[in-house]
């Protein structure tokens, strides 16, 4: 949940890249056979949700309108109550985002570790700027996150699904080395 | 263990003891370590004996809380004629926690086994595993264990050959904090927003889908097969001569600014400071200690000197003002800020309130707004009065206890560590702090 006056980890903000491509449905083929065997695992089709909105953003990057719409009719609830959970949870984007998300664990363990130095480095050297926003070339969008549950590796860093672990600001150039 | 996984010798490894051992995840490796035995004797047992040596080894939940495992289990009836569920909570989200990645990690069918043992005992043929959906690598281990334990018939429609129904399933979360709380967690199984339910009824009576649940923590579930192997009286026996009420061993996360941060399983009753200081290291180079926040983000900070005489059990913590929660024990030295750090861990909870409650939602806000002024130096002599009046607020008047969790490090910070509060505010400072660089 994002709320409050200083509530801003995590955000992602619209950056222009919206495709208007037509969607194309996800749940086609092998993806349906997944998701209907997945429905099997709840006594109620809708407890297949959050793993129908997984396989939707693996597929596409982000989930869109169209997305929990297609969600929502295989799973036989309303677009309207899809999209009220998706923007519960902060993994679903409700963007694009860039090629690789990277998120930077800035929780107070890491932050006595200096997170803080970390996060500065991935800005400059992204050429994002700023948290949330997409570089120009579309390459990288940098966010905070709040506890990873690795304190202990501080500082770990989440580019997609690849969790890396301690992570330091003179480690940063390297890291974005194997992710151009 | 600090890192790469060499136990100290003060440690007594029963979780961990296969921690940085690739082989142990494999379901040959882990019978090869004496894995699934226990799930076999189990499954010849009758449940209420499965729950009676629970009860009798003093097991107390890890996930926090430290409720009784065996008294927990027992809430659910035999024979009511529904299905009953058992949710292991694999949320981790708890600052300072990271202990239950590890379990994921080394020993994905210690895990799977403690849940199948747990849902025979309460009757349930449905196990789901709560994992948060940045544990792209604990996920990815437990599918893996969770295939090879299926095709093995270990789980499943047959389980070990007894014709009785016990699977299990992985649920991955998707970035929710409060998801580890554990009607939230509940409502997230359903596909519903991750909001925490009015408690009563509890979920024993109506839980995941309605039906009879019993939720436990990872780190819980895995010690079960080890009861089971060696007996509760065994498990007892780790515990302090004076204090019954806490036994077994427990993993402490250890992290922050500490020479060897790292997951140490230590008997209950172990003293803390030589704990702090000897196994785990002390202070980094020319730092010293100055504050602990010793169970998780949610508990009282105390001071070195309360520290120093703690004892790591869950009365020990309470002796002195905190609590043992999760064991995720931050470590903050001199270089640190704290009302700085106080902050941070107040925007946390202002980020993860489901805000559902007023409360809540508006105390976590307003905390974090008031303490951000403090250390930017706009802070005003009312300031900590106002952050004490919104914390009492904030205490015992919600759902669940996310807004009381939040008042808990800035009322103990207050009480403790009040001169710096003051001092950002009469000096008109803007903190710096020096850079840690790790
Ligand atoms: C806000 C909040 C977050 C929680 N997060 C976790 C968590 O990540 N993991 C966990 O095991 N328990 C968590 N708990 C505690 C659970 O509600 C529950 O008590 C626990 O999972 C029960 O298991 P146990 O008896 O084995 O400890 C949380 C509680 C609250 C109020
Ligand atoms: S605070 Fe960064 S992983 Fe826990």
């Amino acid at each position: 949940m994002s709320h409050g006056p200083s509530a801003s980890a995590g955000a992602i903000i619209r950056s222009g890249h919206h495709d208007d491509a037509p969607y194309e449905p996800v749940f086609v083929g092998e993806a349906k056979v997944r998701l209907d065997e997945l429905v099997k695992r709840y006594p109620r089709k809708v407890g297949a949700l959050l793993p129908a909105l997984w396989m939707v953003q693996e597929a596409r990057g982000w989930v869109s309108e169209a997305g929990m719409a297609e969600v929502a009719a295989q799973l036989d609830v309303t677009p309207a109550y899809v999209k009220g959970v998706v923007t519960f949870y902060t993994m679903y984007n409700q963007h694009p985002v860039g090629k690789y998300l990277i998120q930077v664990c800035t929780t107070t363990p890491c932050h006595v570790c200096g997170a803080e130095d970390v996060v500065r480095a991935f800005l400059d050297q992204t050429g994002c700027g700023e948290l949330g926003v997409t570089s120009e070339d579309g390459r990288y969008t940098v966010i905070e996150v709040e506890c990873l549950g690795a304190c202990g590796f501080a500082t770990p860093v989440m580019v997609n699904s690849d969790f890396l672990e301690s992570v330091s600001a003179d480690r940063v150039a390297d890291v974005l080395g194997r992710y151009r | 263990m600090g890192y790469p996984y060499k136990p100290h010798a003060s440690e007594t490894l029963v979780l961990s003891t296969h921690f940085g051992d690739p082989e142990a995840r494999t379901l040959k490796g882990w019978k090869d370590r004496g894995g699934y035995r226990a799930l076999e004797t189990a499954l010849g047992m009758d449940p209420a004996a499965i729950i009676g040596v629970i009860k009798e080894s003093g097991l107390r939940g890890r996930g926090g809380a430290g409720f009784p495992t065996g008294l927990k289990w027992s809430f659910m009836k035999p024979d009511d004629g529904k299905p009953h569920y058992l949710c292991c909570n694999a949320d981790e989200s708890e600052p300072g926690t990271f202990k239950d990645r590890e379990i994921m990690r080394w020993t994905p069918h210690a895990l799977i086994e403690g849940c199948a043992i747990g849902a025979y005992a309460i009757g349930a043929e449905t196990c789901y595993i709560y994992i948060r959906g940045e544990f792209t690598e604990p996920l990815q281990r437990m599918e893996d264990a969770l295939a090879e334990a299926r095709a093995a018939g270990i789980v499943g429609r047959n389980a070990m050959g007894t014709g009785k129904t016990i699977n299990v399933w992985v649920h991955k979360g998707a970035g929710a904090y409060i998801c580890g709380e554990e009607t939230a967690l509940m409502n997230s199984i359903e596909g519903k927003r991750g909001n925490p339910r009015i408690k009563p009824p509890f979920p024993a009576v109506a839980g995941v889908f309605g039906m009879p649940t019993t939720i436990n923590n990872v780190e819980t579930l895995t010690a079960v097969p080890h009861i089971l192997n060696q007996g509760g009286a065994w498990y007892k026996n780790f515990a302090r001569s004076d204090n019954p009420k806490s036994t077994g061993t427990k993993l402490w996360s250890v992290c922050g600014n500490i020479a060897r941060p790292g997951n140490y399983e230590m008997v209950m009753g172990f003293p803390f400071g030589e704990f702090l200081r000897d196994i785990c290291g002390g202070a980094l180079p020319g730092r010293e200690l100055r504050a602990i926040i010793p169970g998780g983000s949610s508990v009282p900070i105390i001071n070195m000197e309360e520290a120093d005489r703690a004892l790591m059990d869950y009365e020990g913590m309470a002796a002195v003002g905190t609590m043992l929660g999760s064991a995720g024990c931050i470590v903050i030295d001199n270089a640190q800020s704290i009302p700085r750090q106080v902050a941070r861990l107040a925007r946390f909870y202002a980020h993860e309130s489901c805000a559902q409650c007023t409360q809540c939602r508006e105390g976590t806000a307003w905390t974090t707004k008031i303490l951000e002024r403090i250390v930017a130096g706009n802070g005003t002599a009312e300031d900590l009065d106002t952050l004490l009046d919104v914390a009492d607020d904030m205490t015992g008047k919600t759902i669940c206890v996310l807004s009381d969790s939040c008042a808990v490090p800035v009322v103990s910070a207050l009480q403790r560590f009040r001169g710096d509060f003051e001092a950002l505010i009469t000096k008109k400072t803007v903190h710096t702090v020096p850079v840690v660089v790790s």
